[in-house]
C-alpha cells in the first residue's frame, strides 16, 4: 500500500537553508546537505527545498547546492522558487533534482508545465498552487478583464455564493484571476504529475491545513496532492490526510525549530491507522 | 584492462545519474558512466538506470548503438540490473505513448524480458487511483532474493512511475507491491535484475538493495 509522506520544506537562500534547523546539534544548521542527512536519518519522507534566491548569480549557487544535495543525500527531493523558463528548469534536472515545482511562471504561461512533462515526464513536473478566499464578488470583476474567461464555477456547497479559491503569486499578495480548482485540473491536463497546495489563508497560522481547498482539489484532479500552510502539530497531519484525499503533508517550522520530531509525527498517525512509513 | 570491482552505469540522456553513481560508491562499489558499446561489453557489472518516457529511451538507445550491446550483456551471465524506465526497456514493448497502428500496441524495448508495459488505471482494483504512483510503498516476496539480503518483508522502498511492467512469466517476478492490487516491483532472471522503485532513493533499504548488487 502506498503510504502518505512527510515532507519537511526547507527555504534557501543563495545555496543555504534561511531559518536554519535547530532542533540538534549540526555544525552548520545553513548547510543543505547536512540539514537533508538530518532529515534523511530522522525519517523523513521527501524533502522540498524552495529557493527565495532572486538574483540571477544566486541561481548558478542554488544549482551547486541541487548537485551536492543529489550527490550525497539518497533520498526523493524536489526544488521549487525562481524558475521562469523550460531553461531553468532543465538545469535543475541536470544538477539533480527528480522534481521541479513550478508556481507563478505556470501562471504566466502554462505552456512551461507542457514542456516540462515532455522533456522530463510527468512525474518530475510538480505545480505549486497557492490558493486565497476572496469575495465573489471581487474575483467575477477580476475575470471579466481575463480574455475568454467565463464566470467561476461553484467550489462546493460551503462557498456558494460568498467566496471564491483564487490562485494568487507572491506569497499571496497578487491575484490572478484564476479559479484554483479549474486551474488545478488545466495543469494536471498539461502534465503537471503532481501538485503542492499552499493556502495562503491558512500558511504562517499553525491553526492546520486549510481542509476545504485541500479537499476540493484533490477530489478534482487524480494526481498526488501535497497539502501545504498551516501545520502546527501532528494533530493537523491527521486531520488532512482522514478529511481529504491528500497524499502528502509539507511542514516547516514545526520540524525546524524542534517543536516535534519526525519520528513523534509519524507515531501519532500510526496510532490514528494511516499508512506511514516507519521513522527508521 | 577492466577493473573488476567496477559497475558501469548506462548514460543515454535519460536524466541524471549522478545519483546512482553516488549511491554505488556510498555502499562501496566503484561506479563509472559508460556511453559506447565497447564499454557496455567490458563491463563486468552493469546498471540501466533512467527516468523519462519509454519512447525517448529506445530511441537514444538505438542512435547511441547501445542496444544490441544491452542484449548481449544481458546474454553474458554478468549481473545487470535494470532501475525504473530501465527495468521497462527490458520488456518487450510498453502502451506509454504507443501510436494507434503500433504492433500489439506497444512501442518496441529491448525484448530481453518477454511481457508488456502498462499503465496504471485509474479505477485499478475499484479505487480512484492517483497516476503517477509518486512515495514510499511496501515490498513482499515469496521467495528469497540475493538483493534482498537484510530487507524485510513489509520494507518500504521509493516509487515514482505511472507505468509498470507484466511479465509474460510470472516467475521472473521477484518483489511486489500494492497499488489498487498488485504490481510487480522487481524481477529477477538468472543475471538479470530489475527494479521498478528507485533503491538509490530509498534511503537504508535502497542502500541495502544496491549493496547487495554490488556483492553480487
Amino acid at each position: 500500500m502506498l503510504m502518505k509522506r512527510i515532507i519537511p520544506c526547507l527555504d534557501v537562500h543563495e545555496g543555504r537553508v534561511v531559518k536554519g534547523v535547530n532542533f540538534l546539534n549540526l555544525r552548520d544548521a545553513g548547510d543543505p546537505v547536512e540539514v537533508a542527512r538530518v532529515y534523511d536519518e530522522a525519517g523523513a519522507d521527501e524533502l522540498v527545498f524552495l529557493d527565495i534566491t532572486a538574483s540571477h548569480e544566486g541561481r548558478d549557487i542554488t544549482l551547486d547546492m541541487v548537485r551536492r544535495v543529489a550527490e550525497q543525500c539518497f533520498m526523493p527531493f524536489t526544488v521549487g522558487g525562481g524558475i521562469r523558463t523550460i531553461d531553468d528548469v532543465t538545469k535543475l534536472i541536470q544538477a539533480g533534482a527528480e522534481k521541479v515545482s513550478i508556481n507563478t511562471a505556470a501562471v504566466i504561461d502554462p505552456d512551461i508545465v507542457a514542456q516540462t512533462a515532455r522533456r522530463f515526464g510527468r512525474c518530475a513536473t510538480v505545480v505549486n498552487i497557492d490558493p486565497k478566499r476572496v469575495p465573489r464578488e471581487a474575483f467575477e470583476s477580476r475575470r471579466r478583464s481575463l480574455p475568454g474567461a467565463g464566470p467561476a464555477r461553484d467550489q462546493g456547497p460551503e462557498t456558494r455564493g460568498e467566496y471564491i479559491f483564487e490562485v494568487h503569486t507572491h506569497g499571496g499578495r497578487k491575484p490572478t484571476g484564476l479559479d484554483a480548482l479549474e486551474y488545478a485540473r488545466r495543469v494536471v491536463e498539461l502534465g503537471a504529475g503532481e501538485i503542492i497546495l499552499t493556502s495562503m489563508d491558512a500558511d504562517g497560522t499553525k491553526d492546520g491545513y486549510d481542509i476545504e481547498i485541500t479537499r476540493a482539489v484533490a477530489e478534482a484532479v487524480d494526481v498526488p496532492v501535497v497539502a501545504s500552510g498551516g501545520c502546527g502539530s501532528p494533530e493537523h497531519m491527521r486531520q488532512v490526510f482522514e478529511q481529504t484525499r491528500a497524499d502528502a503533508a509539507l511542514a516547516a517550522s514545526i520540524f525546524h525549530y524542534g517543536e516535534y520530531s519526525i519520528a513523534q509525527t509519524k507515531q501519532v498517525l500510526i496510532a490514528a491507522g494511516l499508512p506511514i512509513r516507519p521513522a527508521a | 584492462m577492466a577493473d573488476l570491482s567496477r559497475i558501469a552505469i548506462i548514460d543515454y540522456r535519460m536524466g541524471n545519474l549522478r545519483s546512482v553513481q553516488k549511491a554505488v560508491e556510498h555502499v562501496g562499489g566503484a561506479a563509472h558512466i559508460v556511453t559506447r558499446p565497447d564499454e557496455i561489453s567490458e563491463a563486468q557489472k552493469l546498471i540501466l538506470p533512467g527516468v523519462g518516457a519509454f519512447g525517448d529511451g529506445m530511441r537514444f538507445l538505438d542512435e547511441l548503438k547501445l542496444s544490441d550491446a544491452i542484449r548481449a550483456f544481458a546474454q553474458s551471465g554478468k549481473p545487470m540490473l535494470g532501475i525504473c524506465l530501465g527495468m521497462q526497456l527490458l520488456f518487450d514493448g510498453s502502451e506509454e505513448d504507443a501510436p494507434s497502428d503500433a504492433v500489439d500496441g506497444l512501442v518496441p524495448g529491448l525484448g530481453i524480458l518477454s511481457g508488456r508495459v502498462v499503465r496504471f488505471d485509474n479505477d485499478r482494483g475499484g479505487q480512484r487511483l492517483k497516476v503517477p504512483q509518486m512515495g514510499w510503498n511496501a515490498l513482499r516476496w515469496d521467495r528469497p532474493d540475493p538483493l534482498l539480503d537484510g530487507v524485510n518483508q513489509g520494507d518500504a522502498v521509493y516509487f515514482v512511475h505511472s507505468y509498470y511492467a507484466q511479465p509474460t512469466d510470472e516467475s521472473v517476478v521477484s518483489m511486489r507491491a500494492d497499488y489498487g492490487g498488485d504490481f510487480c516491483a522487481s524481477v529477477h532472471k538468472d543475471n538479470l535484475f530489475a527494479t521498478q522503485f528507485h533503491p538509490e532513493k530509498s534511503q537504508r533499504i535502497g542502500m541495502k538493495i544496491l549493496s547487495n548488487f554490488v556483492g553480487l
